[in-house]
């Protein structure tokens, strides 16, 4: 009874990984196809598509826009989610509950009525769609993120080292660069790398922000729409390989900090 | 760099629902070691806090040198803190904590090692200089954080239970060092705890808070010694406590235990609370024998001294006789106290 138990369990464990990994490794193993259309046999390998994405302007050009806004939503996200946390958790003021929940509300707005939102909201204000109102909704979706990653960050005992540096004469521009930031880097670089991720692959907000420049996932999406090509898996295994090296290092960030607050 | 005397006069810290200072008003004498001493709750971090400029209190002045400090800010003081966990700046090494405060003060690089290291040196870790705070033991970590304060030349720094989590060897080394230490910078030190051996041994003057105000307030010999209040004599070591009437001629009080002849005068009839220290009270008719005759309940040997319980009916006495003496449990002992070492304190009413 209890290994016929143990054996389904683990049938059915294998089942989901298969049904949530089979597709991501047909996808990164047929990027690597000799031959035109990523379907079986495996031809490989062969890197011919890569070379052809990178000859693509288009997908240059959207994989340079996908960078560019994503460090560039990534940053802001994570220094406003850093000040209302500090501000929060270090200055307590009246409301703090409200403010919280507040900051915390855009997690629980779907992102096609954030974006559908901003996309009228722009059209109202008579603002094209560009590429900085795509920055600009993912800052909105990602700032309580980042801001909740802070807020747990933020520990009494770290306060303590405020109070000392104030002791000795530091101003609060210097006790915020030189005491809350360095001892808070690892939570604020999970929190920076995480958002990065979130953008680097988000589609609908981009797709209903975006004008002429686009992100890569709507590059990708408006590519395969012309016909199945091996290029596009190229492009995929890119995008996916970028996210597992950004939630690695966050989550390998993530472990220092808690091993820190362990210590202590 | 020389102490600074400071002032307080009638301190309130009121908080939602608990009043951590009730009253306070102390003066502290420039260049003075003195130690807050109390149980946890008494309102002595309160305090300290209050002098180091990181509460407001919601009544009452602080002056430093004559000058109101009440609302200054923490850095604009001169005052600086040691904290109860030290609070080095973990991602700095030991010279960049030490130096820290230099650099606010916008000190010149080399002036900057120079006074480095001479704190170091102060505190006997020139060698750690280069280290991460992490790679460091406790009784270290307890010294930089000494030495970071001390370097910016502070009129009065301020303690906070600096030694409470170091193990007791080290507390003791360390109490040395910080009396050598206070002896060769001249600055006040306000030293906060709960040990009342730390006080003893560190303290010019030891105050004793309770409830959010003073209890009591001296020398240790003169808090030892003679004690103002029940509380001060149990919390400053072990106390006999007892009540009693005082006898019409004010010299002796009637108590349970017998006619216990009194220090001071007080005024006839009236009920007053005396305290007596084990060690005061004494076998055998030669100490006058006024207790009467007691039997041994209990009896340790503890190496310098035996501490020795007697009983009758529901009272108990304790008692510290020296090395020599032999008791056995169920002896029968005339026990009796001096006159002078019977005093007359505040009972807990």
């Amino acid at each position: 009874m209890k290994l016929l138990r143990g054996s389904i369990s683990w049938v059915y464990a294998l089942l989901v990984f298969g049904f949530i990994l089979l597709p991501v490794a047909s996808l990164v193993v047929f990027s690597f196809q000799a031959t035109n259309l990523p379907l079986p046999p495996f031809t490989g390998p062969s890197l011919r598509w890569y070379e052809a994405l990178f000859a693509d302007s288009g997908m240059v050009e959207a994989l340079r826009n996908s960078l560019v806004v994503g460090v560039v939503s990534a940053f802001f996200s994570t220094l406003l989610g850093f000040l209302s946390a500090y501000g929060l958790a270090r200055y307590r003021p009246d409301g703090a509950r409200v403010i919280r929940a507040a900051l915390m509300t855009p997690l629980g707005v779907s992102y096609l009525v954030i974006g559908f939102g901003l996309a009228i909201t722009a059209n109202e204000l008579a603002l094209g769609r560009s590429l900085v109102l795509v920055t600009l909704g993912h800052i909105i979706i990602n700032l309580p993120l980042a801001f909740a990653i802070l807020l747990s960050q933020m520990r009494d005992e770290d306060e303590t080292l405020e109070k000392a540096a104030r002791d000795l004469g530091a101003n609060e521009w210097v006790v915020i660069t030189r005491i809350a930031i360095p001892v808070l880097l690892p939570g604020l670089l999970a929190a920076f790398l995480l958002s990065f991720t979130l953008s680097w692959d988000e589609f609908i907000i981009a797709f209903f922000l975006a004008d002429f420049d686009v992100t890569l996932p709507i590059e990708i999406w408006s590519q395969l729409r012309t016909g199945l090509d091996a290029k596009t898996n190229a492009a995929g295994t890119l995008v996916f390989a970028i996210s597992v090296v950004a939630l690695t290092l966050a989550y390998v960030l993530n472990r220092a900090v808690q091993q820190r607050s362990r210590r202590q | 760099m020389t102490g600074a005397g400071i002032d307080v006069t009638e301190l309130v810290k009121q908080y939602p629902g608990h009043r951590a200072l009730d009253g306070v008003s102390l003066s502290i004498d420039p260049g003075s070691y003195t130690v807050i001493l109390g149980p946890s709750g008494s309102g002595k971090t309160t305090l300290l806090a209050i002098l180091g400029g990181f509460v407001e209190p919601t009544s009452g002045q602080v002056t430093v040198d004559g000058e109101d400090v009440t609302t200054v800010a923490p850095s604009r003081r001169p005052t600086t803190t040691v904290f109860q966990d030290y609070a080095l700046f973990p991602h700095m090494t030991v010279g960049q904590n030490v130096g820290f405060g230099l650099e606010m003060q916008r000190a010149g690089k080399k002036d900057r090692a120079t006074q480095v290291g001479e704190a170091l040196e102060m505190v006997g870790l020139a060698h750690t200089k280069d280290r991460h705070i992490a790679d460091l033991s406790g009784g270290q970590r307890q010294r930089i954080a000494l030495a970071r304060a001390l370097i910016v030349g502070p009129r009065v720094l301020l303690l906070d239970e600096p030694l409470g989590a170091l193990d007791v060897k080290l507390r003791r080394q360390m109490q040395d060092e910080l009396t050598r230490i206070h002896d060769t910078v001249g600055t006040t030190f306000v030293h906060v705890t709960h040990d009342q051996e730390e006080a003893m041994s560190l303290a010019d003057t030891i105050v004793i808070l309770r409830d959010g105000r003073i209890d009591d307030m001296g020398s240790p010999e003169q808090l030892y010694l003679n004690p103002a209040t029940a509380f001060s004599a149990r919390f400053m070591g072990d106390s006999n406590i007892i009540e009693g009437t005082v006898r019409a001629e004010g010299y002796a009080v009637d108590t349970a235990w017998g006619n216990v002849g009194v220090s001071s005068p007080a005024d006839a009839h009236a009920s007053v609370t005396v305290s007596i220290r084990p060690e005061h009270i004494v076998m055998g008719s030669g100490g006058g024998g006024n207790l009467g005759e007691w039997v041994i309940a209990e009896s340790h040997f503890l190496g310098q001294r035996h501490r020795v319980i007697a009983r009758r009916d529901n009272h108990e006495i304790l008692m510290s006789l020296p090395q020599g003496s032999s008791v056995t449990q169920g002896q029968m002992v005339t026990l009796g106290v001096a006159p002078e070492m019977a005093k007359i304190v505040k009972g807990d009413g």
